[in-house]
């Protein structure tokens, strides 16, 4: 569908600098994991894709194309990290989702509507439902329709599933992966989790005071880390005890 | 599994629109009172003047300035019109007069203050300069300032209390505004291509539009009350015309004739000016949507928590040696809402216990009712024992707690005091507790500081806490903690809201913080492995009690209960493997005001049985061994776990397949 480029891309906010010369590409149909600690610019590199946040030096393309520097409708989607702040209060969760939707009948907005929701796993009869009515789990798959509904090229999730439990983590990210799979959209994934990020991405791209200090294929990082940062990283993991793993069957 | 969360929530949440939930709120005594008032109120305004049009327009020379008769309830004025008649049929005037400049300031208000968020970046900086100066302009200076330039006269003066509104409100809406256009939700719909109008009409609107209902409420009493000022200064409505204002001048003259002349109309309008106060309470009621009388379930949670099986089986009933206990600890609120249900635990001394669970398992209140600082209006039942003293039945012994527990948040954002430097609110714990003097306390707290890890502490302690970073902050929290002995450290969630490298940092500075003082520590938190770093002893929570209890040695081999094998299946780790789909635990736990019979986690679990469905499983002594309790009729079985483990994820993970497959398809 598309691929995502940045040149040189740098983020100031007056006189602070949050992000400098990240060059990073994500090929089409890919899945690339953006990991860094907090403060490292990760969210900021994802704000500027879509315009949210300025972009003082570089290019940012996609399909070839620059993006442009102001927020608008693009081929590229964000999904926040907290499901309670991202969707309209006062806003049903079909309408959310209706309002990404192109252009067209309202009959077929419906349609579409329920087919983006079912997609996601929540029921489209709740398409009358307020944001409270769902929990965080289910309000992060409708902000993911709603993304899904704008037909992203790329989608960029940032720490999607960092103010969700566990166990509903594990659910929004097999619907990610699933989706994206079936979908074939490119896929930058923001996030702290090297767990996580190991289990999604097929390559990583770590973070440090803004800068990128190490890109690579997923396996080929988590098995020899040529950085410090990424090493640091590793090693944070707090270690779970030995348990089976599921492949000992 | 989807069938249940769909029943769950479909039904206990109907959708509720604007007109459904300002329904709900006219129903309370405000807004019952509100809408009574306000509808007598236009009755008056409609029916007055033509009802009593004639006879308070009706000159009697026979009767010119009565007092309070029989045929005049109020009196009579110069010209013997009757003010009782006078004062309704000036209603109409008055409120039209009132509600139009209200409407001039709400329109010109949401003009101007919307405009910044419609017109570009210059523009919409221009916009606010403009009313920043418009509101310094002081506001009577104003009004005075606008009705001369209108000219005397009731229109003049609507122009002109209207637009003296419009700085005041258009700032408020500024302000809201931008609050909400900062939002998540706004960002997404820009980058949707939603354009800036659409996006103030559907987004920015909607949520802003209690407080300002509520301001222009009060605009309108204030314009009511101008408009008697102006009219009584003679530069409002003039003769033939009269309002509540004129009356009042009228009247004032004889006040010491016939005070009744003087003071209707006044009543009026304080009486008016209380019908809109109170109307635009129950619309900003109706907005507060959790406030309004959402239909909670009655609470029948049953009150009596299984009485004989828990006591029989709770150790800690027994334990003369714990530092701190609870004993069928019952945490409820207001609407039947209960979010700790029947909990027991103890921590001895020096222990390191470890409270999971997912969130809304009750688990923070659980501390914090250990801490004795469950919120308002929480209600708290059972027994909460510190160091032998019982906090429920005799509060005084909770001041003991300052000294000897110490509790660490989680967001290190939040618990200390942005306006003091750090030193001094370290300083103020052996103050209060310790009776310390002012420069022993600091000293104290620049050694605190240092024993935290901090480095230079005699320059960070005059700092404030934005000059630290959020782990330092942590830390200077927990340096806090350790101003006096603590004997237990309650920690909720310490490490949640801080990077992972610096959240392994403060998990050290606790497990040393231990070492050193030999204090005892409950760590509250979701995550099982910051629970395994640290602890010794694990207590699992599931809507609202405690599942299972256990070493930490067995945590991830030995676990027997169905839910705690799954929340540690769920963790995705450096092994997961690639080709399958992360195990996920179907279904929702339980609202803490729903009712459950049986084990709460029957309905998600993929082993329950008709016995779990109805009968509360009880904390009892698992076949692992010693210190292994767990809640549950069919508990796993034995050491490693290889199969039932894997099957267990495997179940769950392929039901919620299933189900979403079906979806796509």
């Amino acid at each position: 569908m598309s691929s995502l480029e940045l040149r040189g891309v740098g983020v100031r906010y007056g006189r602070f600098t949050a992000v400098e010369g990240v060059d990073l590409v994500v090929p089409d149909g890919s899945v690339t994991g953006l990991v860094g600690g907090s403060g490292s610019g990760k969210s900021t590199v994802g704000k500027a894709v879509v315009g949210l946040a300025p972009l003082t030096a570089g290019r940012i393309l996609v399909d070839g194309a620059d993006q442009p520097r102001r927020p608008g409708r693009t081929a590229v989607q964000l999904v926040f990290q907290n499901p309670y702040a991202s969707l309209d209060p006062r806003l049903s969760i079909g309408a959310a989702v209706a309002e990404a939707l192109p252009k067209a009948r309202r009959a077929e907005r419906a349609a579409e509507v329920a087919r983006l929701l079912g997609l996601v796993g929540i029921d489209p009869a709740r398409a009358v439902q307020l944001p409270e009515a769902l929990s965080g789990g289910q309000r992060q798959r409708v902000a993911l329709a709603r993304a899904l509904a704008a037909r992203p090229g790329v989608l960029i999730a940032d720490e999607v599933t960092s103010a969700l439990d566990v166990s509903v983590q594990g659910a929004v990210l097999n619907l990610l992966r699933r989706l994206q799979r079936d979908l074939g959209f490119a896929l930058l994934f923001i996030s702290h989790d090297l767990a996580v990020v190991r289990y999604l991405c097929d390559q990583i791209a770590v973070l440090e005071s803004g800068r990128l200090v190490e890109c690579g294929p997923t396996a080929e990082v988590m098995a020899r880390p040529a950085h410090e940062t990424t090493r640091t990283l590793l090693s944070c993991i707090p270690a779970l005890p030995a348990r089976t793993a599921p492949e000992a069957t | 599994m989807a069938a249940t969360t769909v029943r769950g929530v479909v039904s206990a949440e109907p959708p509720e629109s604007f007109a459904r939930r300002l329904r709900q709120s006219l129903r309370t005594p405000i807004g019952a009172a509100a809408l009574a008032a306000a509808l007598l109120l236009a009755a008056l305004a409609v029916a007055g003047p033509v009802v009593f049009g004639d006879q308070a327009s009706k000159i009697d020379t026979s009767a010119m300035n009565q007092g309070v008769s029989g045929a005049h309830l109020l009196g009579t004025d110069s010209l013997g019109r009757d003010i009782a008649a006078r004062v309704i049929v000036a209603t109409r005037l008055t409120l039209r007069l009132g509600l139009s400049a209200t409407a001039i300031g709400l329109v010109g208000g949401l003009l101007l203050g919307l405009a910044p968020s419609v017109l570009g970046r210059r523009a919409g900086r221009a916009v606010t300069g403009v009313v920043g100066v418009l509101v310094a302009f002081p506001g009577l200076l104003f009004v005075l300032f606008l009705a001369t330039i209108f000219g005397i006269g009731s229109t003049g003066a609507v122009l002109a209390i209207g637009l003296a509104l419009v700085p005041t409100l258009a700032r408020l809406i500024q302000n809201l505004a931008t609050s909400v256009a900062g939002s998540d939700y706004v960002a997404t719909a820009r980058i949707l291509g939603v354009g800036r109008f659409r996006i103030v009409v559907r987004h920015v609107l909607p949520n802003i539009v209690e407080p300002v209902v509520l301001f222009a409420a009060q605009a309108a009493t204030g314009s009511l009350i101008a408009f008697a000022g102006l009219s009584f200064l003679g530069l409002g409505v003039q003769s033939p015309d009269y309002d509540w204002g004129r009356l009042l001048n009228e009247g004032l003259s004889r006040i010491y004739v016939n005070p009744a002349s003087a003071l209707a109309p006044g009543v009026a309008v304080v009486l008016a000016g209380l019908v809109f106060a109170l109307l635009g309470e129950a619309v900003a009621q109706t907005g507060g949507r959790r406030t309004a009388a959402r239909a909670v379930p009655a609470a029948r949670t049953p009150v009596a928590m299984n009485a004989d099986g828990g006591l029989a089986q709770t150790p800690a009933d027994v334990d003369g040696d714990a530092l701190a206990q609870l004993t069928h600890l019952r945490v409820s609120f207001p609407g039947g809402r209960t979010a700790v249900r029947d909990v027991s635990l103890s921590v001895a001394a020096g222990e390191a216990v470890g409270l999971v669970g997912e969130s809304g398992s009750g688990k923070s209140l659980t501390a914090l009712a250990l801490a004795h600082l469950v919120p308002y209006p929480g209600h708290v039942q059972g027994v909460v024992r510190f160091d032998g003293h019982d906090l429920l039945a005799d509060p005084r012994s909770g001041r003991r707690l300052g000294a000897e527990l110490a509790m660490v948040f989680q967001d290190p954002m939040t618990s200390l005091n942005p306006a003091l430097r750090v030193g001094r609110q370290l300083a103020e714990v052996s103050e209060v507790h310790l009776g310390q003097s002012r420069k022993a306390a600091l000293a104290r707290a620049v050694d605190r500081l240092a024993a935290v890890g901090i480095p230079d502490p005699e320059r960070r302690a005059r700092q404030r806490p934005h000059e630290y970073s959020g782990g330092m902050r942590q830390r200077a929290f927990i340096g806090m903690g350790l101003m006096a002995e603590p004997r237990l450290i309650i920690a909720d969630e310490p490490t949640t809201a801080l990077d992972v490298t610096v959240q392994k940092q403060v998990l050290e500075l606790l497990g040393r913080v231990r070492a050193d003082s030999g204090a005892a520590l409950l760590l509250i938190s979701h995550d099982l492995g910051v629970v395994a770093e640290v602890c010794d002893r694990v207590l699992v929570m599931y809507a609202g009690r405690v599942v299972e209890e256990l070493p930490v040695s067995r945590l991830f081999q030995g676990a027997a209960h169905p839910y705690t094998r799954a929340l540690i299946g769920a963790i995705p780790t450096m092994t997961t493997d690639l080709d399958r789909e992360l195990a996920t635990i179907p279904g929702r736990p339980p609202e803490p005001g729903e009712e459950i019979s049986g084990c709460a986690f029957a309905t998600r679990c993929a082993f329950a049985r008709d016995r779990c469905r109805g009968e509360l499983p009880v904390l009892a002594p698992a076949a692992g061994g010693a210190g292994h309790r767990v809640a549950c009729w069919y508990p796993r079985a034995g050491d490693g776990g290889t199969v039932t483990d894997d099957t267990d994820t495997d179940d769950t993970d392929t039901g919620i397949t299933r189900a979403e497959s079906e979806a796509v398809a």
